[in-house]
C-alpha cells in the first residue's frame, strides 16, 4: 500500500502477539452465553426422547408443574406456534443454518432418539432439571432404522453441488486398476465422533415486545439470525444475537440446534428472560455428529511407485430431516497425479439426527482412508512413504487438471522430514524397540480446501490515534480479534495498542461465520479493503492540510474532525444480496481457475506397548504449507489443536451407538475419551510462511487443515512400530492384541 | 431451603439453596461468579476446578452444604503468575477450560510441593521428584481442554515452576 | 436430581443412628459418585448423612505391624502417606491411577470401595438394568459391552465394579471395618463383595444402615514387591479395561508368595487364586506368568463385543508378573 503516511515501524502481521482476550480468559471476567445476568431470569431444562421413530401419545406435566419453583412446562400441546424451518435454498445461504427441518414442540412426531419433547422453565436449574425428570411421555414406538454397519447394503449414490461435489472421474480407474502391476485395495472404518467443545450450548434468550436479544454459543451470529427471524415471525432487525466468547466450536455450534429454538421459545411462551444450558448429555442427543463412514481405497500402480489408478468410494449416514451428506472422497481428487481417478460418494438414511460438520468434514476421514492406503503401497513396494507421495505430487489438480493457485507440499515435507529426523527412520516394522515399547514412525499428507465468504467491516480512524474495526467475526478460539487487530495495525501503519475490533455481536457489521477455515481470510479481506479506503482518505487530507509525512492521528487532528471511517459491504437487505451475489460469482470464478487448498506433512512417532497393545504419541513434527502466518503464536496453537482431535479421533474417540436402539450409550466425557494432557506430547509445529497469490495477506484458512492426515499418520506409524495395519478407527488395545 | 453460609475469595457469602445444588451452581447461578466454568457437571472434566482450602476440587460434584467451613478460592479470587504465563504460552484457545486450568495448577504445585507423587513417578517411597513435563501431564489430566492447548499449558507451568 | 435432606454427623453415633432410622438414608463422603447418581436418577435417597467431618480420618501404624486407614481418608491422602508408600506401594499405584487428582482430593476411602458400576445402561434411566430396578432385566446384554465384565457375571448382569482402590485391597487381604447401630465387624475386602447372581441390585454383604469406618492393611513383609498395572482407552483419567495388581515374593528363582487381583474384568476386585496357586512354588519364568494367566482366565465368559479382555487380561498379567520379576532380579544383582 503506497501511502503518504508515517508508517515506519516493524509489521505486526505473522507476530507471535498474545492474544487480545487473553486477560480475560485467565481472570475469569470473560462472559459466556450461559453466563449473562438478567433480571428475571428463568432457567430451562430439556426432555428428550427415548425412541428413534414414533408418535408421542402422552405426556404428562403435572408432576413437574407441581414442583416448587417451575413456572412452565412446554410440549407440543402448549407451545406457541413456530414457522416451520424452510428448506434449503442456494440463494439464502442462511437456510442451511437449521440443524434439522423437525419443527420442535409443534409436532407430536420423534425423529430421533434424543429430540426434544418438552421444556421446563423454572426459577432455578436445579428445579428445571429436577422437573424435567418428572415429565413422564408415552410414545407409540414405529419402526426404525438405526444400524449403520446393517443398513450398508442399501446405500444409495450421493447427488453433490457445487460446493460439496461428491464424486468426479477422470479416465478408466477400474481397468487401469484391473491392470495395474502392484494394487493396494482396502477398506477403512470410521466412527461417529462429537466435538465436545468444552462449553456446553447454551443460550440466553429476552425478549422486548417483538425484540429478541439472544446471547448464544454460536460460530455462525447472522444466519442465526436469520434463522430465528424466520422462525419467530419477526423482522431480522429486530432480531440481536450476541456471541462475544465461545467456548469452542469445531462446527457444532455452525447451525442452529434445537437448543436455541426452544430457548428463545420458552422467554416468548413465559414473558421472562430464559437461559439454556444444555447438559453434556443433551449436547450428544441435540447437536449432530460426524458421521460413521465405511470406504474403499484401491490403488494401481507400476514397480516404479507411479500410480495408474485411484478409487475412493465412501459411506456415510444421511437423515430424513435435513442436513448435507459428507463428502469424504474429495482429498483423493487433488493429493495424487493418478493418471486414472474415480471417487464416489453414497449414503444410507437412518433414523438419526443430521450429522454435521465436525472440523474439516469429509477430509479427516477420507484422509485417514487415502493417507493409509498409501502407506500400504508403500509397503507393498518397499518404497519410502515421502518418495512415493514425491514421486505420484502433481503439477495441476489432478482430476481436472486446473493450476494450483499454489502448492508446497513439496517443501512442507522437506522441512517436515529435516525438523523430525526421518531420515533415521528404520522401513522394516516391528524392528524398533525400547524396552517394553514397540517404536515407529510413520507421515501422512494434511489437506484442507480453502473456500472465501464475504464480510462486512467498518474501520474508524479517531483523532486520539485509536481505530476501531467493527465486525460480526466469532471468538471461538481461534484469536480472531488478535489477528484482525494485526491487520489492521500493519494496513494502517499504527501501533497494534491503538487496533480495538468489536466483535461477537450482529449489530455489527456483517462478519463471515466461523466455519470451514474461511472467517479469517474473508474477514482479513474486508478489513484490508477498509484500510486502503482510509488510507486514500487519510492522503487527501494530508495534502489538504499540509501534513503529509505526519501520523494518521495527527493527519485527523488537523482536518478537525473526530474521526473518519471507512465501510467495506452493506447489511442493508440490497446489500445483502449484493454480497451474496458477489460471493457467488467469486467463488465460481475461483473454482474455475485455480484448486486451491492449505496442506502440510505429519510426522508421527508412536510407542505401542508390547504386551498390551497401549499406544502413546511419543513425538510429532507438522510442517505446513498454509499460506501466509498472521500470528506466529496463535497460527500453531490451531495447528496443535487439529493435531490433538485427530490423535484422539486415531486413537479414543467413538460413540457407542446401540444397534438395536439407535440410543448412544456414552453421552458423557467419561464415557467418550478426547485425549487429555497425557495423551499429548510436545507438538513441534513448522511453517513454509509463503504467500497464497491468490489470498488477502497470502493467507489460508488454518483451523481445519491441522486435523487432517493425523489418524493415518498414527496408523502409519503403528504399523511401522508392530507391523499390523489398523483400518478401523479408533485404534483401541483392543484391536492391537 | 438451607441457609449455607461460604468462605468465597475471602469473603462470606449467605446462601439460601436446597441441598442438592452443587458448588459450582452456587458459584455461578447463585453468587455471580461465573469464572468458574461448567464443562459436564459429571467430574469428567475438570472446567469446575476451584481450590478448597487450597485443595483442587471439582466443584460440580461437591455439595455446597459440605463445603460451609471451607476456604473457597475461584478463578475471580486468583491472583498468581501463572495467568501472564498461559497468555505468554497460548495456554488456552476459547478460554473455557481456562479458568478449571490455572486452578488447578495452583493446587497442582502445592500437592507436589508437599510430596504428593503421581501415576507416572518412578518410585511412589521417593519423595520430592522433579516436576517433569511427564509429571506435569499426568497431574494435569483431570482437566480437558478441548482446543487442545496442552503444551501451551505445560509450558506455562513448567515456566512458572523453573 | 430430587432434592434431599441433608445432614451432618460429627459423631459415629449420630450417622449411624440417622441412617438406621431413615430408610431412604444414604452416607454421603466425598460425594464424587453419589452426587453424580442423584444427578442421573440413578440413585433417590431422601436423606444423606455427610460422614467426612467423623473422626475418621486417620492413618495410624498398628501394633502388628499393620496399618489402619480411616473410612474419611481422601485417596489422595492414602496415596501420599509415607506408611502405604514404602509398605504398600501397590495401593498408592492404584489409588493414583484412578479418576483424577480433583477428584481423589474430594474421595474418601469408604465411597471409594462402594462406588457404583459405570455400566452405561445403569446410568441410563431409559434403559432396562436390574441392577438399578430389580426385575427390569438387563439393557447391556446383547448391546454395547465392550466394558462388561468377563469373570463371574450372571445372567442378569455383567457389569464390573470400577475401584482401582479395591483390586489393590483385594490382593493385599485388607480387612475392613463396619459399624452400625448393632455394633461393629470386621469382613475381609474378598468377602466384602457379593456377585450379581440373580439379584444384581445386591452388591455387598454390608446392610443400608452399615458404615466403614476403616480399612486395615495386614503386615506387609519388608520391601514388598508389588506393582499396579493399568490398561485404560487413553493415557489417564479412565477406568480401566484391565487392571492387575500383584506382589511377588521369591526365593532365588522360585516363588514363594504370589498375590494376584484383577480389576475392570469382574463385578467384584477378583483376587485370583488359582492363578496365586500355580505360581507358588514355581520357578519364576515367562512360562510360569502365562499358565498361571491362562488358567486364571479359563473360566472368562466374554460378551460378543469384550472377548478382548479375555487376551488383554492374559497378557497383562504376564507383564506385570515379568516386570516384578525383573525388579526382583536386579535388586539381587545390585
Ligand atoms: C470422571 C470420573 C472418573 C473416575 N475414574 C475412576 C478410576 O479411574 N478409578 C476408580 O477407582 N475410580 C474412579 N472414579 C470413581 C471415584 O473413585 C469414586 O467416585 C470415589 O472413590 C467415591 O468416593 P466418595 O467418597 O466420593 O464416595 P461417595 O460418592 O460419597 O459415595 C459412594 C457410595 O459409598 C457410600 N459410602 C460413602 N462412604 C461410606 C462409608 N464410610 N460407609 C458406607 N458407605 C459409604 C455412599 O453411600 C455411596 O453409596 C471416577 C469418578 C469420576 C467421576
Ligand atoms: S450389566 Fe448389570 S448394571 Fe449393566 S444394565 Fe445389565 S443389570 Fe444393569
Ligand atoms: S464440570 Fe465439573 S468436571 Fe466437568
Ligand atoms: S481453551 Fe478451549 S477447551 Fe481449553
Amino acid at each position: 500500500m503506497t501511502s503518504t503516511h508515517n508508517t515506519t515501524r516493524e509489521p505486526v502481521v505473522g507476530a507471535p502477539v498474545d492474544r487480545v482476550d487473553g486477560p480475560a480468559k485467565t481472570t475469569g471476567a470473560a462472559r459466556f452465553a450461559a453466563e449473562h445476568d438478567l433480571a428475571g431470569l428463568t432457567h430451562a431444562a430439556l426432555v428428550t426422547a427415548t425412541v428413534s421413530r414414533g408418535r408421542i401419545t402422552g405426556i404428562d406435566t403435572s408432576a413437574a408443574e407441581a414442583l416448587p419453583g417451575v413456572v412452565a412446562v412446554l410440549t407440543h400441546h402448549n407451545a406457541p406456534k413456530l414457522n416451520p424451518p424452510k428448506r434449503v435454498s442456494p440463494v439464502n445461504m442462511s437456510t442451511m443454518v437449521s440443524g434439522t427441518q423437525v419443527n420442535y414442540l409443534n409436532t407430536d412426531e420423534v425423529h430421533w432418539d434424543g429430540q426434544p419433547v418438552a421444556v421446563v422453565v423454572a426459577e432455578h436449574s436445579h428445579a428445571a432439571r429436577e422437573a424435567a425428570a418428572l415429565v413422564e411421555v408415552t410414545y407409540e414406538r414405529l419402526p426404525a432404522t438405526v444400524d449403520f454397519a446393517a443398513e450398508l447394503p442399501n446405500a444409495v449414490l450421493d447427488k453433490g453441488n457445487m460446493l460439496m461435489p461428491t464424486g468426479a472421474k477422470k479416465g478408466d480407474a477400474d481397468a487401469a486398476l484391473a491392470a495395474a502391476p502392484v494394487v493396494v485395495d482396502s477398506e477403512y472404518s470410521t466412527p461417529q465422533h462429537h466435538h465436545n467443545a468444552i462449553e456446553p450450548h447454551a443460550t440466553t434468550a429476552v425478549w422486548h415486545g417483538d425484540e429478541l436479544a439472544v446471547h448464544d454459543a454460536t460460530q455462525n451470529m447472522a444466519w442465526l439470525r436469520a434463522h430465528l427471524a424466520l422462525r419467530f415471525g419477526v423482522p431480522e432487525a429486530k432480531v440481536r444475537v450476541l456471541a462475544p466468547f465461545v467456548g469452542g466450536g469445531f462446527g457444532g455450534k455452525g447451525f442452529a440446534w434445537p437448543g436455541v429454538i426452544l430457548a428463545v421459545l420458552a422467554a416468548r411462551a413465559t414473558g421472562r428472560p430464559v437461559r439454556l444450558s444444555l447438559t453434556r448429555e443433551d449436547v450428544y442427543r441435540t447437536v449432530g455428529a460426524r458421521t460413521p463412514s465405511t470406504q474403499r481405497v484401491a490403488l494401481g500402480a507400476g514397480r516404479d511407485g507411479k500410480l495408474t489408478a485411484l478409487v475412493h468410494t465412501a459411506v456415510t449416514r444421511k437423515s430424513p430431516v435435513g442436513g448435507q451428506p459428507e463428502p469424504a472422497v474429495t482429498p483423493a481428487n487433488h493429493l495424487y497425479g493418478a493418471a486414472n481417478i474415480r471417487t464416489g460418494q453414497s449414503s444410507v438414511t437412518l433414523d438419526w439426527i443430521p450429522n454435521t460438520a465436525v472440523r474439516a468434514p469429509g477430509d479427516a476421514i477420507g484422509s485417514f482412508a487415502l493417507e493409509s492406503a498409501i502407506d500400504e503401497l508403500a509397503y507393498e513396494l518397499g518404497a519410502d512413504p515421502i518418495e512415493l507421495r514425491m514421486r505420484n505430487e502433481p503439477e495441476r489438480n489432478p482430476i481436472d487438471g486446473k493450476k494450483f493457485s499454489h502448492r508446497m507440499l513439496r517443501e512442507a515435507y522437506e522441512l517436515g522430514a529435516h525438523r523430525f529426523g526421518w531420515a533415521d527412520r528404520s522401513p522394516e516394522p516391528g524392528t524398533t524397540r525400547d524396552g517394553r515399547w514397540l517404536v515407529g514412525t510413520g507421515v501422512a499428507t494434511a489437506y484442507h480446501p480453502q473456500l472465501r465468504l464475504t464480510a462486512n467491516v467498518t474501520v474508524r480512524l479517531a483523532a486520539d490515534g485509536s481505530v476501531t474495526v467493527r465486525s460480526g467475526l466469532h471468538e471461538i478460539g481461534v484469536g480472531a480479534a488478535t489477528v484482525q487487530a494485526q491487520i489492521a495495525a500493519d494496513a494502517l501503519g499504527v501501533p497494534f495498542d491503538a487496533v480495538h475490533v468489536e466483535c461477537g455481536d450482529s449489530a455489527l457489521p456483517e462478519g463471515a461465520m466461523a466455519g470451514g477455515s474461511m472467517q479469517t481470510s474473508s474477514v482479513a479481506a474486508s478489513v484490508l479493503a477498509a484500510c486502503r479506503k482510509l488510507t486514500r482518505r487519510l492522503d487527501t487530507l494530508a495534502r489538504r492540510s499540509g501534513t503529509a509525512g505526519r501520523t494518521p492521528a495527527e493527519i485527523v487532528a488537523a482536518a478537525k474532525v473526530p474521526y473518519i471511517e471507512a465501510a467495506v459491504g452493506s447489511d442493508t437487505r440490497i446489500g445483502k444480496a449484493a454480497g451474496q451475489a458477489r460471493f457467488m460469482a467469486r467463488t465460481a470464478r475461483d473454482m474455475r481457475r485455480w484448486q486451491k487448498a492449505a496442506c502440510g506433512a505429519h510426522f508421527c512417532e508412536v510407542r505401542v506397548d508390547a504386551d498390551t497393545g497401549e499406544v502413546r504419541v511419543s513425538r510429532w513434527t507438522g510442517a505446513f504449507d498454509v499460506g501466509r502466518v498472521m500470528n506466529r503464536k496463535t497460527a500453531v496453537s490451531q495447528l496443535r489443536g487439529g493435531i490433538v482431535m485427530g490423535i484422539g479421533m486415531a486413537l479414543t474417540e467413538e460413540a457407542h451407538v446401540d444397534p438395536r436402539s439407535g440410543r448412544i450409550m456414552n453421552p458423557s466425557l467419561s464415557g467418550y475419551h478426547v485425549p487429555v494432557h497425557a495423551d499429548i506430547p510436545p507438538i513441534d509445529i513448522a511453517y513454509l510462511d509463503e504467500p497464497d497469490p491468490t489470498m488477502p495477506l497470502g493467507l489460508l484458512g488454518i483451523g481445519e487443515v491441522g486435523i487432517t492426515g493425523v489418524a493415518a499418520a498414527v496408523a502409519n506409524a503403528i504399523h511401522n512400530a508392530t507391523g499390523k495395519r489398523l483400518r478401523d478407527l479408533p485404534i483401541t488395545p483392543a484391536k492391537l492384541l | 431451603m438451607a441457609e449455607v453460609r461460604l468462605r468465597v475469595n475471602g469473603a462470606d457469602r449467605r446462601l439460601d439453596i436446597p441441598p442438592q445444588v452443587s458448588l459450582l451452581d452456587a458459584l455461578r447461578e447463585h453468587l455471580g461468579l461465573p469464572g468458574t466454568k461448567k464443562g459436564c457437571d459429571q467430574g469428567a472434566c475438570g472446567a469446575c476446578t476451584v481450590l478448597a482450602d487450597g485443595e483442587r476440587i471439582n466443584a460440580c460434584l461437591a455439595l455446597t452444604v459440605q463445603y460451609a467451613d471451607r476456604e473457597i478460592t475461584t478463578i475471580e479470587g486468583v491472583d498468581h503468575p501463572l495467568q501472564e504465563a498461559f497468555v505468554r504460552h497460548d495456554g488456552f484457545q476459547c478460554g473455557y477450560c481456562t479458568s478449571g486450568q490455572i486452578c488447578s495448577a495452583i493446587g497442582m504445585l502445592a500437592e507436589h510441593k508437599d510430596g504428593m507423587p503421581s501415576a507416572v513417578s518412578e518410585d511412589p517411597a521417593a519423595e520430592g521428584e522433579e516436576l517433569t513435563d511427564e509429571e506435569i501431564r499426568e497431574r494435569m489430566s483431570g482437566n480437558i481442554c478441548r482446543c487442545g492447548a496442552y503444551n501451551g499449558v505445560v509450558e506455562a507451568v513448567a515456566e512458572v515452576v523453573r | 436430581m430430587r432434592t434431599f435432606d441433608y445432614v451432618t454427623a460429627t459423631d459415629v453415633t449420630t450417622a449411624l443412628r440417622t441412617v438406621a432410622e431413615r430408610p431412604g438414608a444414604k452416607f454421603l463422603g466425598g460425594g464424587t459418585n453419589l452426587v453424580d447418581l442423584i444427578r442421573e436418577n440413578v440413585e433417590r435417597p431422601d436423606v444423606v448423612v455427610d460422614v467426612t467431618r467423623l473422626p475418621l480420618t486417620g492413618i495410624d501404624e498398628l501394633p502388628g505391624g499393620g496399618v489402619r486407614v480411616g473410612a474419611g481418608v481422601r485417596n489422595s491422602a492414602l496415596a501420599a502417606h509415607p506408611l502405604v508408600r514404602t509398605r504398600y506401594p501397590v495401593l498408592s499405584q492404584a489409588v493414583l491411577n484412578g479418576a483424577s487428582a480433583q477428584l481423589r482430593n474430594m474421595a474418601t476411602v469408604g465411597g471409594n470401595l462402594l462406588q457404583r458400576t459405570r455400566c452405561p445402561y445403569f446410568y441410563d434411566t431409559a434403559s432396562p438394568c436390574a441392577k438399578r430396578e430389580p426385575g427390569s432385566g438387563c439393557g447391556a446384554l446383547g448391546g454395547i459391552t465392550r466394558d462388561a465384565a468377563i469373570l463371574g457375571v450372571s445372567e442378569h448382569c455383567v457389569a464390573t465394579h470400577p475401584s482401582d482402590m479395591a483390586v489393590a485391597l483385594a490382593a493385599l487381604d485388607a480387612v475392613v471395618e463396619v459399624e452400625s447401630i448393632r455394633g461393629t465387624r470386621r469382613v475381609p475386602v474378598l468377602e466384602l463383595y457379593r456377585p450379581p447372581g440373580d439379584t444384581p441390585h445386591v452388591e455387598t454383604v454390608l446392610e443400608r444402615d452399615e458404615l466403614i469406618t476403616a480399612v486395615e492393611l495386614p503386615a506387609a513383609d519388608a520391601a514388598p514387591r508389588s506393582r499396579y498395572r493399568k490398561v485404560r482407552d487413553r493415557a489417564s483419567y479412565a477406568f480401566a479395561l484391565v487392571s492387575v495388581a500383584a506382589a511377588l515374593r521369591l526365593d532365588g528363582d522360585t516363588i514363594v508368595d504370589a498375590r494376584v487381583a484383577l480389576g475392570g474384568v469382574a463385578p467384584l476386585p477378583w483376587r485370583a487364586a488359582e492363578a496365586e496357586r500355580l505360581l507358588v512354588g514355581a520357578p519364576a519364568t515367562e512360562e510360569t506368568f502365562a499358565r498361571a494367566a491362562e488358567a486364571e482366565l479359563a473360566a472368562a465368559t466374554p460378551q460378543h463385543d469384550n472377548a478382548f479382555k479375555v487376551e488383554l487380561a492374559r497378557r497383562t498379567i504376564v507383564a506385570t508378573l515379568r516386570e516384578l520379576q525383573e525388579h526382583a532380579a536386579a535388586g539381587s544383582a545390585a
